[in-house]
């Protein structure tokens, strides 16, 4: 009893958990600022604090300048560019597209940064400490000493919220940028400049990010995870304030730094053992804030359908049985084709391109199809992976199905409190699930036990599958068969329902539809199909591999190849294990590989529906051309002719095979349509492209292989459109005043000849 | 001559693969109130949301007081003048009476200016200046959204809709506000579904069917011929089936 009466105790644990709670606060105001003004819900401001706090310890410490110095340099400088930065160029055009889209691309940006800070400052490296602000002394404080450091952290959030409450109720700028979360086209009607004031929001945001992150670097020291998992804490308070109420948000905030830091100084321990039931409970004290941030969501009011019409600028087309079994045959056959003439390295990294395009897949039902976003496939990998591992069978097809079962059931366990949330709400909902499976349940002895888990091979009676090459065919037609089931779903009434959700909620609940089933429904399916990206890796894998940040670039990829079809999936897969090849075979490229991932997906903006389906529009035109489809086909087995029998070397081949399935195929029906001057200069630079691809060696051309991909990629997109812009039989349009043509610029004989004819001088 | 201080010139518009208007020419002299009538669907908002810049035409021209202004951004255009009250009621629900008339200000007058402005007019605001514009009734919130009109004297005033879901006493409360600020020489464009609301202010119409102008000219050479051709749809008051009943004007012309 007395030990709860202990007065100093108690004080210093408050203080304690209060300037815990202030840097969450600063964090999450932050949060609050950029959603509440641009409606986009930025996963990347921890990373954008922790970046910070890296800048900072580099100026103050590593380099050392003055503290004043290098805190206005990075606090009031290089974060409120770089907010302001992020919004021009990346999040100003995501426009019109749906919070999917919008939530991947700060998932990008979170990636890229993630990999930038690894890129600058490597994680093995020491480094001089980070020290707080007069480390050492401290301030006595009702009969205990409280550090510098907290004080200067308490009063930086009473100054914020002070600041923030001035902002934005007595200053125009403030006003206007609640006035645009209101009616933004209204705003701009009162001759108010949203654009200019959400980049006025960005820029308060990352400064507030910054703040915390060098506050919080102070208390936890610099690495790079850590710093940008503790900030994702700060999410709950944001959540508990409902993303809106600043007051409540910093109430949210107090309440989760209270919360820990109780936890640490009176039931870690005592109370609460470290071991329940042979379960370890270790994960137990950091899991606290995603507990609160899982119960916020869950007991949060049920949000309002939304009614109106929904307008995206993403297209997606249902596929069709006869092209999906095509795609699905000529995967196969193609992977048998090349399998024997990949080095054992390479197979290796095919099988992980194709266990990452599994996970992809298991996002098109929910996020391609449903408009659901789930931010943790490779966590149902992992499930699966253990289930796979533990259930008896030894890999038999029937373990696999067990496998499935379970993990899919989880799935729906998992949807069922997040069903009554859509949106950011949700994707949140599904990383606090991913990181409290990673904390409470990977970390036991009976899950990973000696760190590692060997998942045995699927066994399939009379075909041996050992050797590497056996298990890449094997998960190239797993691929094959779970996407033609994803067709079969999509073309069935199930599909057409989740098609719906996305839609429109408020319509398909008007229509008598069952949203809840149909939510518990494409959750499962979407786990079942993550468990056997795990099920079947049949390798040694660690619980590293099924971490929550493991998921973002499967998200991200997933997203960027486009979400809503198979071959979507297969190229983000592809891309992630393209990503990895990077770093296996180029050393010196290992840096651009962890960037790579953030920098495609910033590109999303400019097109939303994904890269599969721009490749795809390229070859629609040849639907039903059977003439130009069997020369496609000839050319491309002619290419893996030469390379079979030795004429042209392995990356000759490659780059070949790429540049007349991605440069010539296209431009095919534009050649064969009429037979003039520009078909004739267009097709002896298709020629020529193909010839410089077969028949210079790009082995020995291109010392490493990383930038050997990198040429690859420039020569594809060089070939390719150059052609078509050669082939481009379209007027141009110009937009301008009649008033300024002819004065200004000269008319085109274009012009000429259509104002003659709309006046009638020629017919 | 001076030019006009609003035209319209060849303007097709739409959103993305729907064209609204097509070929639309329009003209508004200095100090006309100009009425934009029409039935559902005819383009009228359309043709609001094109002359305040909040869609770009996709052929045509847009020209304020004879510059050519295609394209300007809708911000743009309010702060040189153009002031538009939008379809339903044109406050920001969530920020109070006086945050309200602050957003006012971008154009240039000062808070204070605007304030007096608008209390002078609508002494009903001045009570609630604190209240969350939201939370007013129907009338008084639109009094908000057009006392912006006449705060920020502007060269040329657009209103959508002014009397949609208010009461009629209300609605000719509003349109003496509106007569008021014609008064002082500021053009007017008013659009409206219901014909018989504006025709006492307006002194030029423009009858606005399918995307198209259908009839333009003085208010009062309007006839009800007219009227009902636009409403009802050509021919169809000449329709020689007896199930002309409806039609308030059995003596039409014939296409």
């Amino acid at each position: 009893m007395l030990a709860l009466l202990d007065v100093d105790k108690l004080l210093t644990f408050t203080i304690i958990g209060l300037s815990t709670g202030a840097i969450y606060a600063i964090i999450a105001a932050g949060l609050v600022v950029t959603y509440t003004t641009s409606g986009i819900f930025n996963l990347a401001h921890g990373a954008t604090g922790m970046l910070a706090a890296f800048t900072y310890w580099q100026f103050r410490f590593a380099w050392g300048w003055p503290a004043p110095v290098a805190l206005v340099v990075v606090l009031l400088m290089l974060c409120p560019l770089f907010g302001a930065a992020t919004e021009r160029f990346i999040m100003r055009g995501l426009k019109g597209t749906t919070e999917v889209i919008r939530l991947t691309v700060t998932v990008a940006l979170f990636a890229g940064m993630l990999g930038l800070a690894n890129w600058i400052w490597p994680p093995d490296g020491s480094r001089v400490a980070f020290r707080r602000f007069f480390e050492g002394n401290t301030v006595p404080l009702g009969g205990i000493n409280v550090s510098w450091h907290r004080v200067i952290t308490l009063a930086c959030a009473v100054l914020v919220a002070a600041a923030l409450r001035y902002i934005m109720f007595r200053s125009r700028a403030g006003v206007t940028m609640r006035a645009v979360v209101d009616d933004r086209d209204l705003a701009e009607l009162n001759g108010g400049r949203p654009d200019r004031v959400a980049m006025l929001a960005w820029a308060l945001g990352a400064g507030l990010a910054g703040l915390a992150g060098v506050l919080l670097a102070g208390e936890q020291q610099l690495n790079i995870e850590p710093l940008v998992l503790l900030v994702i804490n700060a999410y709950a308070a944001a959540i508990l304030g409902r993303l809106r109420s600043l007051p409540w948000t910093f109430a949210g905030a107090a309440l989760l730094g209270l919360l820990d830091s109780y936890y640490l100084g009176y039931l870690d321990g005592r109370i609460i053992p470290s071991t329940m039931f042979g379960f370890s409970l270790n994960g137990l004290r950091a899991s606290i804030p995603i507990i609160v941030l899982f119960i916020a969501l869950v007991a949060m009011p049920v949000s309002r359908l939304r009614v109106g019409a929904v307008r995206f600028r993403e297209k997606h087309r249902e596929p069709v049985w006869s092209t999906s079994l095509l795609g699905a045959v000529l995967l196969v056959t193609f992977v048998i084709a090349i399998s024997g003439m990949l080095t054992r390295a390479n197979t290796l990294l095919a099988i992980n391109g194709f266990v990452f395009a599994i996970a992809a897949l298991s996002l098109v039902p929910l996020t391609g199809y449903a408009g659901q976003l789930s931010l943790a496939p490779m966590t149902f990998a992992g499930l699966g992976a253990i289930a796979m591992a533990k259930l008896p069978g030894n890999g038999s097809i029937l373990t696999l199905a067990g496998a499935i079962l379970i993990v899919a059931g989880i799935g729906a366990i998992v949807a069922l409190p997040a069903l009554r949330l859509s949106g950011v709400y949700l994707a949140l909902a599904t990383a606090a699930f991913a990181v409290l499976v990673s904390k409470l349940v990977f970390n036991q002895r009976q899950t990973f036990q000696t760190g590692n888990i060997d998942v045995p091979t699927l066994a399939i009676p009379f075909v041996d599958i050992g050797s590497p090459r056996s298990r890449l065919i094997l998960l190239s037609v797993a691929f094959a068969v779970l996407g033609l089931c994803i067709v079969a779903l999509r073309r069935s009434p199930l599909g057409r329902r989740l098609i719906a959700l996305k839609d429109s909620q408020a319509a398909a609940a008007t229509l008598g539809m069952n949203l809840t089933a149909t939510k518990v429904a494409a959750f499962a399916i979407s786990a079942g199909i993550a468990a056997c990206a795990g099920a079947l890796v049949g390798d040694k894998v660690s619980p590293q591999q099924y971490d929550f940040l493991q998921s973002l670039p499967v998200v991200l990829l997933a997203v960027v190849g486009g979400v809503a079809s198979v071959a979507g999936a297969l190229l983000g897969g592809m891309l992630l294990g393209g990503s990895l090849v990077l770093v296996i075979l180029a050393p010196a490229m290992t840096n651009i590989s962890k960037v790579l991932p953030g920098a495609i997906g910033i590109t999303l903006g400019r097109n939303p529906s994904g890269a599969s389906e721009q490749i795809a529009e390229n070859f629609r035109a040849l639907a039903g051309r059977w003439g130009l489809i069997s020369v496609a086909v000839a050319g491309g087995t002619g290419v893996w002719f030469l390379a079979n029998r030795g004429i042209i070397s392995n990356w000759s081949f490659v780059f070949a095979i790429a540049v007349w399935t991605l440069g010539v195929v296209p431009n095919l029906p534009a050649l064969a349509e009429r037979f003039d001057r520009r078909t004739v200069s267009a097709g002896i630079w298709l020629a020529a492209g193909m010839a410089a691809a077969a028949f210079i060696d790009w082995g020995t051309a291109v010392g490493s292989s990383g930038w050997r991909l990198l040429v690859l990629i420039a020569v594809v997109f060089t070939i390719g459109p150059i052609g078509e812009r050669l082939l481009d039989r379209s007027p141009r349009v110009r937009p301008g005043s009649p008033d300024a043509i002819g004065l200004t610029d000269d008319l085109t004989p274009l012009e000429v000849e259509d104002a003659e004819r709309r006046i009638g001088v020629v017919l | 001559m001076r030019p006009p201080i609003l035209e319209l010139r060849g303007v097709s518009a739409g959103y993305g693969a729907i064209e609204v208007l097509h070929d639309v020419d329009l003209v508004i002299e200095r100090g006309q109130v100009v009425a934009l009538l029409g039935p559902n669907g005819a383009g009228k908002t359309t043709t609001i949301r094109v002359a305040s810049g909040q869609v770009r035409p996709t052929t045509g021209f847009l020209h304020v007081a004879g510059r050519d202004v295609t394209g300007v951004s809708a911000g743009a255009l309010a702060r040189a003048g153009v002031c538009t009250i939008p379809e339903g009621r044109g406050i920001f629900a969530n920020l109070t009476v006086r945050e309200n008339l602050w957003m006012a200000t971008h154009g240039g007058p000062s808070l204070g200016e605007v304030e007096e402005c608008t209390y002078a007019r609508f002494p009903r605001l001045a009570e609630r200046r604190t209240q969350v514009a939201g939370t007013m009734s129907g009338g008084e919130q639109q009094m908000l959204a057009l006392a912006r009109g006449l705060a920020v004297d502007p060269v040329m005033l657009l209103l959508d809709e002014l009397s949609m879901g208010l009461a009629p006493k209300i609605v000719a409360e509003l349109y003496e506000q509106v007569a008021a600020i014609a008064s002082e020489g500021v053009s007017v464009l008013v659009v409206e579904q219901f014909a018989r609301t504006v025709l006492g202010v307006a002194d030029h119409t423009i009858l606005l069917a399918n995307g198209m102008v259908r009839w333009s000219g003085a208010t009062a050479d309007i006839g009800d011929t007219a009227l009902a051709e636009v409403y009802l749809g050509q021919g169809r008051s000449a329709d020689p089936t007896p199930d002309t009943t409806t039609s308030p004007s059995p003596g039409g012309t014939a296409p």
